[in-house]
């Protein structure tokens, strides 16, 4: 789950790390509220969307102008402009698509002297199993690019869970940022306190970019990146406070239905629905469409264990989607047994009035059973007998219309 | 010859009381496999009872803790089906029981947990496999985790996965090409995870009975490239074998998990592009469609 800067920088401050005052607003008579909170000269109008690039994004509307979704107010009256200008006007970014996304939260922030912006973002490094550290001096920037450019920019520092962050740690952490003085000394705390933070919220990402040293010499998280772990947040109990912080509105509404329901549902371009489960299946099912010519509308895997009304609410979602031109369901049944999963696609057949065709491939777990449940049902599905034939059968069934 | 486990793996398994622990301990029993006892805390002392395909029932020892039931049984073997929330403690016990082999079912363990977890294992003598994974198989020896049995047939190919279905897909393709497996691996769709590729590797590598193998992988992560790097190393030492290979996530949007946690292109890395280019680097022949890792294996074997 991804949440806003402003609510990333709320979680931050309250393990003790360094950020700027701010206030966020949802509706624009909260504006000169929040402005009149700070106290100027600079006054940093920051668009919250759940999207990166936001300062090099430009919005759709000409009312919103020519500037992107970060914005500086040198008075106050500038800073109400801003967000007048920006609030629920869409804005385009390199990660939005290009179709953007409606600003409805703005974060007016205090603005700060820069003397420096660098890098730093904390993920679980599959290789080594552990916490690990990125730094770079290269602020700002996209990190992928200085990755790409010049990857001795950048220090991977992995923390041994045993004994969390070590003053060493620290250390090596300021010297590949090359800090001195007060800014050395505040990473001896800032390290530490962001991988309490990590870890005990269960992030799975945190990128404070760029961090800054602000004239005074001291460090600041100017801009603030996070995602928790989905498993972490699905356990009743361990993070109720983090979820209370999740903007569905941010959310695609087939996604937060197959939320409900537990499954595992991604919107994609293509024409062909899927089904399938197994998360490596239901990938490689996008992936064969595609090899016979035609584009996956969706990735979806309703899991080992689903249920009639589970499959039949997956069904309903695929369908709700208006680019979904034919449906492929693949079931290679271990612990779903196929009989159940034959009865819940006729089940949601009949209830949703299918008028697309639909080829369904069963395999594993009483099979039989589940052919038989689906060829005496007297409804158009067409029935495939392996992976490829079922492909091929879909792609086919839908150029032939 | 197998790898992993045979017909005298003795298996315990943790939280065989619940729905989705008896079932597939009833399914393993009724296999053939040497389930021996299950663990549920505030259970010792008392019996489980399942019902076998036939009709027939069976009972097994229950256990408050892995190390009692350890003593008392002679397991060397264990699969859990404790859900998340205490997954990580039910891995823990089982290592400080120092139970050789660990097989983890459950799907959804916080990905912070298993840092410490490994971090643990690390440490000790005990083997994980996954989490998140769909377990082991020898057939007609052993069974542990939910594979479908009845797919399966005795044979020569070494079966390792990612992905629990498309290990479904691999075995039942060798089955019908008549070649039959030697032992299948789900090693876990999880990014951090007790057994990689290359350790499963070797143990093919080093099995007489394994004559190929099959190995599907998919985005996120670089286990695939690492395994390929591992496989020119040991060829140069003239250790190879006829390796069929698959990359599920071709068409998977950058950023987004696609449903395993692991599977995620993320940063520039763990594209299906850079996997299958080393495979092939490798000599893997990696098949374009998942419905043909069987037909490719039988042709390459066949040259």
């Amino acid at each position: 789950m991804n949440i806003h800067e402003h609510q990333a920088k709320e979680v931050l401050k309250s393990f003790g790390a360094p950020v700027a005052k701010g206030v966020a607003i949802t509706s624009l008579d909260q504006a000169e509220a929040a402005i009149n909170a700070l106290p100027g000269p600079l006054w940093v109008v920051k668009s919250q969307i759940h999207a990166g690039g936001r300062g090099k994004g430009k919005f759709i509307e000409k009312e919103a102008g020519e500037k992107g979704g970060v914005r500086l107010g040198f008075s106050k009256e500038q800073a109400l402009e801003h967000v007048k200008a920006m609030f629920g006007r869409h804005l385009v970014t390199a990660q939005t698509g290009a179709g953007g996304k409606q600003v409805n939260r703005i974060y007016v922030e205090d603005g700060a002297d820069i003397e420096k912006e660098l890098y730093l973002s904390m993920l679980v490094d599959r290789g080594t199993g552990r916490v690990a550290f990125m730094v770079s001096t290269e602020g700002g920037m996209d990190i992928e690019q200085v990755a790409h450019d010049t990857p001795e920019k950048i220090l991977t520092l992995s923390i041994d869970p045993a004994t969390g962050v070590t003053e060493a740690d620290s250390k090596k952490i300021a010297e590949a940022l090359k800090l001195t003085g007060a800014a050395a000394a505040d990473m001896l705390t800032l390290a530490p306190t962001l991988y309490t933070a990590f870890t005990s919220k269960d992030m799975s990402m945190l990128e404070v970019n760029p961090l800054i040293v602000m004239k005074d010499g001291h460090l600041r998280v100017l801009d603030a990146k996070v995602s928790f772990d989905d498993n972490a947040l699905a356990i009743k109990g361990r993070h109720d406070d983090i979820m209370a912080l999740r903007d569905t509105s941010e959310e695609d509404e087939k996604e937060i239905a197959a939320k409900e329901w537990d499954l595992a549902y991604i919107p994609l371009d293509g024409t062909i629905g899927c089904m399938v489960n197994g998360a490596g299946l239901a990938m490689a099912t996008m992936d064969i469409i595609k090899l016979y010519g035609e584009e996956p509308a969706n990735f979806c895997d309703v899991g080992g264990g689903a249920g009639k009304e589970k499959v039949a609410a997956a069904f309903k979602i695929i369908m709700q989607d208006p680019k979904v031109k034919g449906i492929l369901v693949n079931i290679f049944g271990g612990i779903m047994k196929c009989d159940v999963i034959a009865e819940g696609v006729l089940a949601a057949v009949k209830e949703t009035n299918l008028s697309v065709p639909l080829v369904v491939r069963l395999e594993g777990t009483n099979v039989e059973l589940g052919k038989k449940i689906i060829n005496e049902s007297g409804l158009a599905v067409i029935s495939a007998n392996d992976l490829d034939d079922a492909a091929q059968k879909i792609v086919a069934a839908i150029k032939g219309k | 010859m197998s790898i992993l486990i045979d017909k005298n793996t003795k298996v315990l398994t943790q939280g065989m009381t619940g729905k989705t622990g008896t079932f597939h301990t009833e399914q393993g029993i009724a296999y053939g496999t040497q389930f021996v006892g299950g663990i549920t805390p505030g259970k010792g002392g008392q019996k489980w009872t399942g019902k076998l395909p036939d009709g027939s029932t069976v009972e097994r020892p229950l256990f408050n803790t892995v190390a009692e039931a350890r003593d008392a049984t002679g397991a060397n073997a264990t699969v859990i089906y404790v859900p998340p929330s205490g997954c990580a403690a039910a891995i823990l016990e089982a290592i400080d029981a120092e139970i050789p082999l660990i097989v983890t079912i459950t799907e959804g363990v916080p990905v912070l947990d298993m840092v410490k977890v490994k971090d643990r294992l690390n440490k000790s003598k005990s083997r994980l496999i996954g989490p998140n994974c769909p377990g082991v198989l020898t057939p007609g020896e052993c069974k542990i985790g939910i594979m479908p049995g009845n797919i399966f047939s005795k044979g020569s190919v070494g079966v390792l996965s990612r992905s629990g279905t498309l290990t479904y897909e691999a075995v039942f393709q060798t089955t019908n090409e008549g070649l039959g497996q030697t032992t299948a691996v789900g090693i876990g769709g999880d990014p951090v995870k007790g057994t990689d590729f290359i350790d499963v590797l070797e143990m093919f590598l080093a099995d007489d009975a394994t004559k190929s193998i099959i190995m599907i992988g998919e985005i996120g992560g670089s286990g695939e490239e690492d395994a390929a790097q591992f496989l020119k190393d040991e060829a140069k030492r003239g250790r190879k074998k006829p390796m069929v290979g698959f990359i599920a996530g071709r068409t998977a949007p950058k950023g987004r998990t696609m449903g395993h946690a692991g599977a995620i292109v993320s940063g520039g890395k763990g594209d299906a592009e850079s996997k299958i280019e080393a495979m092939q680097s490798a000599g893997i022949v990696v098949s374009d469609s998942p419905a043909r890792l069987g037909k490719t294996l039988a042709e390459v074997l066949k040259r």
